[in-house]
């Protein structure tokens, strides 16, 4: 069969073909020192990530040359990796069954504690295109939630259940900062996220309360990893998140008391 | 073996030959043997796996004949027809190739989004949105394979005899029934394997569905999206939908082994 494809072009489109579509995955940053300066890693929840960054100033303040870096995800991935030994100090997760993941994997070097609570909002748009004032009004409008594997997905199932929304979700979400982020869009007319999400949203969504939401609360976890290098420092960032000092900053973003 | 006349290959080039081999084979080989084979025939008959195999394989066909449908005049036009800013039409029509899918997903939901510049007026005018629906997953298919096809065929075409248009022109053909007639039946071999190409590419679409369209199953819920979020719960399950892939893969590349695995 005679070759109609040139060499070169077959060559690219293979290429391109197997490239992997995904095209999305967590920068992970090298640990270690240089120059002086000692990095810090914390594995977090995606819904800390506004709360935790503003910890990170107050670290790098207290503690000279320490620089602090993230990586947010779901809870589930980000426990699962501190268990295959990902480079990392500290891990806080959103509820108790991805923080369990890590203990069981013996990758926690402390045990965890609990530093707060969550509860669920709806938010919409901020002109409400589809006039959602209760959870009872999702019957006729797009909305959306978390997947059911991940944290924020078993509570809004359970909300969902208690109020006797019929309707279904246009979409299961990988996570809650994706939730919002299709509602914020204006693709979604409604979408179940944490409180803390809707006050780091601001004034980009409208909130709805849902009356039964504090009796479907998440809690978030925190321990030092096992692997960390530095011990002491892992012990002052669960200290500092645990303080007087970081629960109110927690409060103030919508956070409540474990 | 005979001997090479050229003498033995060099071990500077063998080295990492077969360091690029490993590297591609490993990581397969390894998914292969961690799956937990006596529960994979419970995995395979879930009822999500099937729903979200049988929609990939619908979206992917659909996204391929409307890129034969579109395509293949634009590669027709790109390979034939003599025109001031060609090399920029094709440079246009490039561009969703080498494009991050979650960049096409972005793009795409400023067009066709529910406060798009196309998708407002289509949703006031019809009631009807792209986003979280089949035709929504359909239309992601289409801008991340589009390219693929045309450029694929557009290959092919090129590489059939332009003279054979010019015979079918001077025995009296209009230049439809030359394309008809003459173009496309020479060129079909390259035309399937464009179809092909686009059709494996829709097939592994991830980036630009999930963005567009979120995730649930039965309406935008696709292999790969299937993967993706069960891997967060049930790596098992995950494995099991990744081997369908890799069989679907395989079977792709064994229909296209005389054109690429063929050359000696």
């Amino acid at each position: 069969m005679p070759t109609t494809l040139r060499p070169l072009r077959v060559a690219l489109v293979a290429l391109l073909l197997l490239v992997p579509s995904a095209a999305c995955g967590s920068d992970d940053s090298e640990p270690g020192t240089d120059g002086g300066t000692q990095t810090f890693t914390v594995l977090a929840a995606a819904s800390l990530t506004e709360v935790f960054e503003s910890f990170a100033k107050d670290f790098e303040a207290e503690h000279d040359g320490v620089e602090v870096e993230f990586s947010f995800g779901s809870s589930t991935d980000l426990a699962e990796q501190a268990a295959d030994g990902a480079p990392g100090d500290v891990l806080a997760t959103a509820d108790e069954k991805s923080m369990q993941v890590a203990v069981d994997a013996d990758a926690t070097g402390t045990t965890p504690e609990a530093f707060a609570t969550n509860t669920m909002v709806l938010v919409t748009p901020p002109d409400n295109p589809a006039g959602i004032k209760a959870i009872d009004d999702l019957a006729d409008a797009t909305w959306v939630r978390c997947a059911d594997e991940v944290p924020c997905g078993r509570v809004a199932l359970e909300l969902v259940g208690s109020n006797k929304v019929t309707s279904e979700p246009v979409s299961l979400e990988e996570d809650v900062k994706s939730t919002l982020e299709k509602v914020t869009s204006g693709e979604a007319d409604a979408g179940f996220v944490y409180k803390s999400d809707a006050v780091a949203a601001g004034d980009a969504v409208n909130v709805v309360e849902i009356d039964d939401a504090a009796d479907h609360p998440t809690s978030y976890y925190i321990a030092a990893l096992s692997q960390t290098d530095d011990e002491d420092l892992a012990q002052a960032w669960v200290d500092l998140v645990t303080s007087e000092e970081g629960q109110a900053t927690l409060a103030e973003a919508g956070f409540s008391a474990p | 073996m005979t001997r090479d006349p050229l003498g033995r290959p060099p071990a500077l080039l063998l080295l990492p030959a077969a360091i690029a081999t490993l590297l591609l084979v490993v990581p397969l080989a390894a998914m292969v043997a961690a799956t937990d084979w006596s529960g994979l025939a419970d995995q395979l008959g879930s009822e999500q796996l099937r729903e979200a195999l049988r929609l990939s394989l619908v979206t992917s066909t659909a996204a391929m004949l409307v890129c034969l449908l579109l395509g293949l005049p634009l590669a027709w036009l790109l390979a034939r027809v003599d025109f001031q800013g060609r090399g920029l039409l094709r440079a246009l029509v490039t561009v969703p190739l080498v494009l991050p899918p979650v960049v096409a997903g972005v793009a795409l939901r400023t067009a066709f989004g529910r406060t798009g510049v196309i998708g407002e007026p289509l949703l006031e005018l019809t009631g009807f949105a792209f986003p979280f629906t089949v035709w929504g997953v359909v239309l992601a298919h289409v801008f991340v394979s589009m390219p693929f096809v045309v450029i694929a065929i557009e290959g092919a075409l090129r590489s059939a005899d332009k003279e054979y248009d010019a015979a079918a022109a001077t025995l009296g053909a209009s230049r439809w029934t030359a394309f008809r007639r003459v173009t496309v039946p020479l060129a079909l071999p390259g035309i399937l394997a464009g179809m092909v190409l686009g059709w494996a590419r829709s097939l592994g679409e991830f980036g630009a569905t999930i963005t567009f369209n979120g995730n649930y199953p039965g309406t935008t819920q696709t292999m790969p999206t299937l993967i993706y979020v069960t891997r967060q719960s049930d790596q098992g399950a995950a494995l099991a939908a990744s081997l369908v892939m890799l069989g679907v893969s395989i079977t792709v590349l064994l229909l296209l082994r005389d054109r690429w695995l063929g050359t000696p």
